[in-house]
């Protein structure tokens, strides 16, 4: 319960600090922490307005895609604390929940009919198919260095063995790199984008407004601080767990906040070879870690 | 043997008594005792704790040949299963042809229909090879019938043929192999293998049995027949024959595999490997398929991939010595023949709905069809989900058993099996994302959005009886999805009874995941529904509108603006060019051509097993026989000198003293 609790707490401030980077890094004054959630309340007091030739899929999509990704986060361990559901092969269970939220992500997208929000799901679908990989990739090398077969203990490394944290501190360069990914931020996408052309999360919601634009606003906040968890349960050791969580989720905020600040977008057929080179990362994790148990 | 006889010629009589509507009703009345029966026997089977066959208890009244273990009994029930669906499927969906058919051509094709589902089960009984053969032949020859319904149609009896060929092919494997491990018998059984494989090497004749049965099953390279007869069918027969007929292959594969004492390691590791590609193959042509029947035919492929890496795992889980993975991975293989067969068939029924609608199986032709037949859609979107392996329905659960295997594979240390059990995880997991891929494509073209072409009349719903008939897979598709820890348990020990696992199961390391599975699926769902009923009520006092979707200031948008299929798989087709090459034909202008004419544009996708190992030895072979045509010159004169030449020469080698 601890975890969900911190979980919920961490989604409510990730995306503000990194906007509260970015503009920091810009030299301008900037919002407060709290000013995508407070976006979002609005969004939640809104009305709706759908596309004449959207259905029925537009209307279910937003709760299916909230709904996967908050019990997925059910699964998720928080610096030590233990998750609600914690099982052998969750992790099977917790990358498909997000497949299906991007699932309907992709076909809402599609519902409207629309000539741009279909070029945002096609990027997704790919994307998304690419970076699976790398996941699982991960998940079996931590299922091999710690001999666990779920994400509350296989995530849950320190004081596990020798040298955990700087496994730790790769793990997380590689979940870094995913959430990017995941949650379409730069290098792979820039939310703040102008051109539809050129976007793919945001384009996807074009048509996508009040409540349910809220929902899925919900969704990147908790993928933010789902995968941020996994990093911080990784890094941390037991002892002062509450106050290294927050600090390594300030961390993790701010590391986004200053990569979307100093680095530019790749071309957008270059995304996939960035994409394959994380999943080559976590395969070069996945042999070291062979070494390091002497299984070669 | 001689009641099944009797019943066959009964039905067939009873499909050819005149009257259009009462010989119908009684061919499904017939239909349903023998589902009834064999299931009740199945189901009898099925509930023993003992791995016994039936055999013993119903001897006086069929003869010994036959035999029902628990693996007969598991596939008599899915062969059911969807026969039934089929034939409710099929009494609406051939109705626009009564017009068109003739009425003996249509009776025929019912005929067919119950002489497959009866071969199909005593394909599953039968344990002598002599028999075995001959309903496998009757098998190959009345789904021959029921593919080439369309007989009119372009391309639809090549396609039957082809078919029907490989299929002879593979049955010539079959009883090379039987014949092989039969020497020194009496008689071709299954039983021989038993003491065969104790004294030889496993691997050969199982090989020989993989490449007859991998033949109707679809494994890479073997399946070449599939993407040409499923379009050709229709619907119901590609759901029966993609469900039910290709799993027979699976079955004549694990029946083998129950006998195999050694050689376990080469073989499991290379059903594996050749899964893996199988199944990645199947998805990768998929997706480049614009054609609805083509697509789903190349998921075929795909599942037949996923099951053959639960049998892979099985063998080679048991070769290592590691019960977890053996056990998972058999029952991982099992449970996707099911399901696969659930929703494979629902998927062909939704599809045969849209296409006797719109008159195409181009889904670039599609669109917006969730406004005209919701119920089709959603079926189809159940399906879709099921079969790209996604909580909460039932493909998830067997791609999960399968996963565990592999984990508790890549858990357990030594470094070969390790590389095998990551490769087939590596594939499993691309998999996975392609077919979401897929069929996010699929569900969005066909049936979102706007109709991306006219309709030449507006579609309607299908019919009670064609909806009657989808909704019966849904049904198993959301229980097995949301109560998995339910069917985990026989699941289990009837792999385990099968498969001669000797230690005690590990139900509880199963069952456990299951049951917080379940917990998941539920809460899904609840918290779907909880958060659709707080934004109804919050939206009841505020403005919910309606607008044009957004054109980016562009505002006449029109369904030709639409995103296509070809689009959204466009930077997928670029990454797959080095394996799979696509293509599109060329518009050239010529410079004096001011007012061009109409040009047709095609692309296609080149599925290169077929063009090289089945079109160019074929090709090569009817070119080099059309050289010797030459001596056919139709004189009669020639042919008296063929002769005459033909006696001098064997005059002249005997007189050599050759011959």
């Amino acid at each position: 319960m601890v975890a969900l609790i911190l979980i919920i707490i961490t989604s409510l401030i990730t995306s503000g600090l990194i906007v509260r980077m970015k503009s920091i890094f810009s030299g301008r004054k900037g919002p407060g922490i709290f000013q995508p959630i407070k976006n979002t309340w609005v969004l939640l007091r809104k009305g709706i307005v759908y596309s004449l030739t959207s259905g029925s899929i537009t209307r279910l999509a937003p709760a299916v895609i909230a709904a996967s990704v908050l019990i997925a986060a059910l699964m998720v361990p928080v610096a030590g604390f233990q998750p609600l559901i914690s099982f052998n092969g969750d992790f099977v269970l917790f990358a498909y929940l997000f497949a299906l939220s991007r699932f309907m992500m992709i076909i809402a997208a599609f519902d409207s009919g629309s000539s741009f929000e279909g070029m945002g799901a096609s990027r997704e679908a790919l994307y998304g198919m690419l970076i699976e990989p790398a996941l699982f990739v991960l998940i079996a090398g931590l299922v091999i260095f710690t001999g666990n077969y779920s994400i509350s203990s296989i995530f849950t490394l320190p004081g596990k063995e020798n040298y955990a944290i700087i496994f730790g501190l790769i793990i997380s360069y590689i979940i870094g790199n995913i959430t990017l990914i995941e949650n379409s931020r730069v290098p792979v996408d820039d939310p703040k984008t102008h051109l539809e052309l050129t976007m793919i999360h945001e384009v996807m919601v074009l048509d996508t407004s009040g409540f349910n634009l809220a929902l899925i606003q919900i969704t990147a906040y908790l993928k933010f601080a789902v995968f941020g968890s996994l990093i911080s349960s990784t890094l941390i050791p037991v002892f002062l767990r509450l106050i290294l969580f927050f600090a390594v989720q300030v961390l993790f905020g701010a590391a986004i906040g200053f990569i979307e600040s100093f680095r530019s977008r790749f071309k957008m057929n270059r995304n996939q070879q960035y994409i394959l080179t994380v999943t080559l990362i976590s395969m070069l994790l996945f042999v070291v870690i062979l070494f390091t148990k002497n299984i070669f | 043997m001689i009641y099944l006889l009797i019943y066959l010629i009964v039905t067939s009589l009873i499909v050819m008594i005149p009257g259009r509507k009462m010989s119908l009703i009684l061919t499904g009345v017939t239909m349903f005792v023998l589902v009834i029966f064999s299931s009740c026997l199945a189901i009898d089977v099925l509930i023993q704790t003992q791995n016994q066959s039936f055999l013993l208890e119903v001897q006086q009244f069929i003869s010994p040949l036959i035999s029902c273990d628990k693996l007969s009994a598991f596939f008599i029930l899915i062969i059911n299963f969807t026969v039934v669906s089929g034939f409710l499927y099929s009494t609406g969906y051939l109705k626009p042809y009564l017009k068109s058919k003739p009425v003996t051509w249509i009776k025929l094709h019912y005929l067919a229909l119950v002489w497959l589902h009866v071969s199909m089960i005593m394909v599953t009984l039968f344990r002598n090879g002599f028999y075995f053969l001959m309903v496998w032949e009757i098998m190959t020859l009345s789904s021959f019938i029921l593919v080439i319904f369309e007989y009119d149609v372009k391309g639809t009896v090549k396609a039957g043929l082809i078919y029907l060929i490989q299929m002879h092919v593979g049955m010539l494997f079959i009883l090379a192999a039987f014949i092989i491990s039969s020497k020194g018998y009496e008689r071709l059984t299954f039983d021989n293998l038993d003491f065969y494989f104790l004294n030889n090497s496993n691997w050969p004749v199982f090989l020989i049995f993989f490449i007859g049965f991998g033949l109707k099953a679809g494994f890479f390279f073997l399946h070449t027949w599939l993407p040409d007869a499923h379009p050709a069918a229709p619907s119901h027969v590609s759901g029966i024959m993609s469900g039910v007929m290709i799993k027979l292959g699976i079955y004549g594969i694990l029946r083998v595999t129950t006998y195999l004492v050694s050689d376990l390691a080469p073989i499991g590791i290379s059903v594996i490997i050749l899964s893996a590609i199988t199944g990645l193959f199947g998805v990768m042509m998929a997706i480049l398929q614009h054609d609805i029947k083509k697509l789903l035919a190349y998921h075929s492929i795909e599942n037949i991939g996923i099951i053959g890496l639960g049998i892979g795992l099985g063998i080679y889980g048991s070769a290592i010595g590691n019960v977890i993975v053996s056990v998972a991975g058999y029952a991982g293989a099992l449970l996707h023949t099911l399901n696969h067969s659930l929703f494979k068939s629902l998927l062909f029924y939704s599809a045969g709905t849209v296409i006797g609608q719109v008159h195409t199986r181009d889904v670039e032709k599609m669109g917006g069809l969730i406004k005209f037949m919701p119920f089709t859609a959603w079926a189809f979107l159940i399906g879709a989900i099921a079969i790209s392996g996604l909580p909460p329905f039932n493909g998830f659960i067997s791609e999960f058993l399968i996963y565990i295997s592999l984990f508790n594979g890549i858990g357990s240390g030594d470094f070969y099996p390790l590389v095998v059990f990551f490769i087939a995880m590596l594939s499993l997991v691309v998999i996975g994302g392609l077919a979401i891929l897929c069929f996010t494509k699929v569900f969005s073209v066909m049936f979102l959005g706007q109709p991306r072409s006219e309709y030449h009349e507006k579609p309607v719903e299908a019919k009670k009886i064609m909806l009657l008939a989808k909704l019966l897979p849904v049904i198993p598709i959301v229980m097995i999805g949301f109560l998995p820890f339910i069917i985990i348990k026989p699941l289990l020990s009837l792999s385990g009874s099968v498969f001669n696992v000797a230690q005690t199961l590990p139900v509880e390391a199963m069952i456990q995941p299951m049951q917080y599975i379940s917990i998941i699926s539920v809460s899904l769902l609840l918290l779907i529904t909880a958060i659709l009923v707080v934004r109804k009520s919050v939206m009841r006092n505020r403005m919910t509108l309606a607008g044009p979707t957004w054109g980016c200031g562009y505002s006449s948008v029109d369904s030709k603006q639409q995103y296509t299929a070809t689009s959204f798989i466009q930077e997928y087709s670029d990454l797959v060019k080095p394996v799979i090459t696509t293509g599109h034909s060329k518009i050239n202008y010529s410079d004096d051509e001011i007012f061009p004419g109409k040009r047709d544009f095609y692309t296609h996708s080149d599925d290169f097993v077929r063009s090289r190992l089945i079109l160019k030895p074929s090709n090569f072979i009817v070119t080099t026989l059309k050289r010797a045509a030459i001596f056919q010159t139709g004189k009669l004169q020639h042919y008296v000198l063929y002769a005459l030449i033909f006696l001098f020469l064997i005059l002249a080698l005997t007189f050599i003293g050759l011959i």
